[in-house]
């Protein structure tokens, strides 16, 4: 065992801790704030994949990473802009709406992805390192977490801005009382639909960001099916979190700690099916369900479309 | 004119439409993103038909189709208790373990009959068994569904890749898979085809369902129970294991659907395979209103188009999802279609008010001091 504890393999954990982490929290971040104004977006994981794709096909050609993330956000919008019409507008169903958008998502980008790299995965331009100069001296977490690409530090950056809006901000109290009782922001005079359009566009930009760092920043390259459920443990972090950012931060790194554990065992000679390593996070949730069944708070406007008027 | 006082050929041909419709359309739209991929839609979609079809291959077809309607069933059933379990995946990939485990062995030490009995029971119960939790959580405090299922199913699908790679790892082979059951031990045909007698017991299943959700009482309850919980609650359903009762026979059809599967059509099971029936029949199950019997042509028609189109894109050089996106195809113009006849019934404007004063002054809410 003591073999195990070396700085290289703390610094490697904690790198692969972060690559398991960032693209699940950007998304599940998204998610929150849809959640919030009454959007459950089941399509997270092909608004994803779109993203990833994107933000792939985009670096590719334009050999700039940041553009590529760029280029992630703004399909994410694109994709999520079915379930803004279809559901917010026109109030049609979003559990079938959000299963198809995670369908053609995934389907879409592996056509597209076979059609156009079949043969040869290319990858895109190699993630710069910033030393942040001094803390990248510390050991362990100096090479590790402040030896990061700044793209990381603008997504820590605008984890913390969902975070502060969601918190302080009047459009916040707007959202919730989209999610919450639709009617009394309309008899306050705001517009639900409008409240619930900004949501949906703003949860689309952090999920195609989310999956634009997964394929960019965490693997290198785009494969089919890359997320591989990540969107929906998005889904299931949002429901657990009830909202609050900071623990949507928490279960993510919770989530990436497993991710990483699964990696780093591997190259050990312990013999844990990683299997069982995957499943950990699901089984943590689902005690925690069990658990705290009585107190997580699900409000009933939450996926329900809103009709003035109507009861 | 309301809906009721239409002449009944005029609804039904109403229903028609509006299930045909988004299929055609699920179609055309396919052509078009066919087209421009640069691959011919006409080659494409009659590679279709030859494939899933023509010379016989209708029973492949058929075979496909066995697990699918059962699936669908499970899924209509708990659709009608307006109750989402959408963690098929894991129970079907746990039913499917424990047949796919147990069979080889089991086919081998007692008559087959029997041997098929007890290992479609046991996949029934195990993919119930994995409702359960879900079902409590919501009978008992409310618990979102569709977040306890999509947990579950994870958990379920991993411990269904341990298994495989564990205890039921053919020692034969270095690939992580089951050791198969012989072919002659598999499910055996219906006289004079290639396909096996899962077909019958989905057909039966089918027909078992649409008279108990149409002609008994307990079809009755769920129906109200679907249409308003409240209301059920007034007159004496109790809600709870209501439930539990829909979530449970909802996993252990899924978990037939698995046996047959299995015992029918694949034989062995291998570590990391998830077919997804679940998500590939959902819209179909839609289009069919959630009536067993009308499921049936539904799903023959999916079954006929995924059997024909998993060779037509090999052929055409396209990646098999391609399948996803005219589902999720399907499933997008079926609510719109949905919509607009909704709309038209009832004599209402398309657009919803609130839309349409958006677009008439889009820029109102800059010059008016809102309270957002």
């Amino acid at each position: 065992m003591s073999d195990l504890f070396t700085p290289m393999f703390l610094t490697t954990f904690i790198v692969g801790c972060i690559m398991g982490a960032m693209p699940l929290m950007i998304a599940a971040v998204g998610e929150t704030i849809g959640e919030a104004a009454g959007i459950l977006n089941l399509g997270i994981e092909g608004v994803m994949l779109v993203g990833a794709y994107v933000g792939y096909v985009v670096a590719l050609s334009t050999h700039s990473l940041w553009l590529g993330m760029l280029g992630g956000a703004v399909a994410g919008a694109v994709a999520s802009l079915v379930m803004l019409v279809l559901n917010v507008w026109l109030g049609l169903n979003q559990i079938v709406l959000g299963i198809a958008v995670t369908l053609a998502g995934t389907g879409i980008t592996s056509v597209l992805f076979y059609q156009l790299y079949g043969s040869n995965t290319p990858r895109v331009p190699d993630v710069f390192e910033w030393q942040i100069p001094g803390l990248s001296m510390i050991p362990v977490i100096g090479p590790s977490l402040f030896s990061q690409s700044p793209i990381f530090w603008v997504c820590v950056l605008l984890v913390v801005a969902a975070a502060w809006a969601l918190k302080k901000t009047n459009w916040s109290l707007s959202i919730r009382a989209a999610g919450q009782m639709p009617s009394s922001l309309d008899a306050a005079g705001g517009s639900v639909m409008r409240t619930r359009s900004q949501a949906v566009l703003v949860g689309g930009v952090f999920a195609g960001l989310g999956g634009a760092y997964l394929s960019l920043i965490a693997t290198g390259a785009f494969t089919p099916v890359i997320t591989n459920g990540i969107g929906f443990v998005a889904i299931i972090v949002t429901m657990v979190t009830n909202g609050r950012i900071i623990w949507v931060a928490a279960m993510s790194l919770l989530f990436g700690l497993s991710v990483s554990l699964g990696t780093v065992l591997q190259l050990t000679s312990l013999n844990i099916p990683t299997d069982v390593i995957g499943m950990l996070p699901y089984v943590v949730v689902m005690a925690v369900l069990v658990i705290f069944a009585r107190s997580v708070y699900i409000s009933p406007a939450l996926a329900a479309p809103y009709t003035r008027g109507a009861r | 004119m309301t809906r009721s006082e239409r002449p009944r050929w005029r609804r039904g041909v109403d229903i028609v439409v509006r299930s045909v419709l988004p299929v055609l359309f699920a179609l055309i739209v396919g052509a078009i993103i066919l087209w421009a991929l640069g691959k011919d839609p006409l080659t494409f979609y009659a590679d279709i038909v030859a494939n899933g079809l023509a010379d016989g291959n209708w029973q492949n077809s058929m075979v496909l189709m066995s697990p699918l309607l059962i699936m669908g069933i499970a899924l209509i059933v708990v659709f009608r208790g307006q109750l989402w379990n959408l963690g098929y995946d894991g129970q079907y990939l746990l039913g499917a373990v424990f047949a796919a485990g147990f069979g080889p062995t089991l086919t081998q030490q007692m008559p087959p009959f029997l041997a098929y009995v007890i290992l479609s029971i046991g996949a029934i119960v195990v993919g119930a068994l994995w409702t359960l939790i879900p079902a409590w959580l919501k009978a008992r405090y409310g618990t979102n569904e569709i977040i306890t299922t999509l947990v579950m199913s994870t958990i379920g699908i991993g411990i269904a890749n341990m298994l495989i790679k564990g205890v039921f790892q053919d020692p034969n082979v270095v690939t992580p898979q089951t050791a198969a059951i012989p072919l002659d031990a598999m499910l055996p045909f219906i006289p004079g085809t290639q396909v096996n007698i899962g077909f019958i017991v989905a057909i039966v299943v089918a027909l078992a369902f649409h008279v108990i959700l149409t002609r008994t009482s307990f079809g009755l309850r769920l129906d109200v129970y679907g249409s308003n919980p409240k209301a059920a609650r007034h007159v004496g359903i109790n809600s709870r294991s209501m439930v539990v009762v829909l979530f449970l026979i909802s996993g252990g059809l899924i978990g037939l659907a698995a046996a047959m599967d299995m015992l029918g059509q694949w034989g062995y099971l291998r570590a990391n395979w998830n077919p997804s029936y679940g998500n590939e029949i959902l819209p179909f199950v839609f289009l069919a209103r959630l009536s067993p019997l009308a499921s049936i042509p539904f799903i023959a028609f999916y079954a006929v188009f995924a059997t024909g189109a998993t060779i037509a894109s090999q052929q055409a050089g396209l990646s098999v999802d391609f399948l996803m996106v005219i589902v999720a195809l399907v499933l997008v113009f079926m609510t719109i279609t949905e919509y607009v006849g909704t709309k038209r019934d009832l004599g209402q404007s398309y657009l919803p008010d609130e839309l349409k004063d958006a677009f008439r002054r889009p820029f109102a809410s800059m010059t008016r001091r809102t309270t957002s």
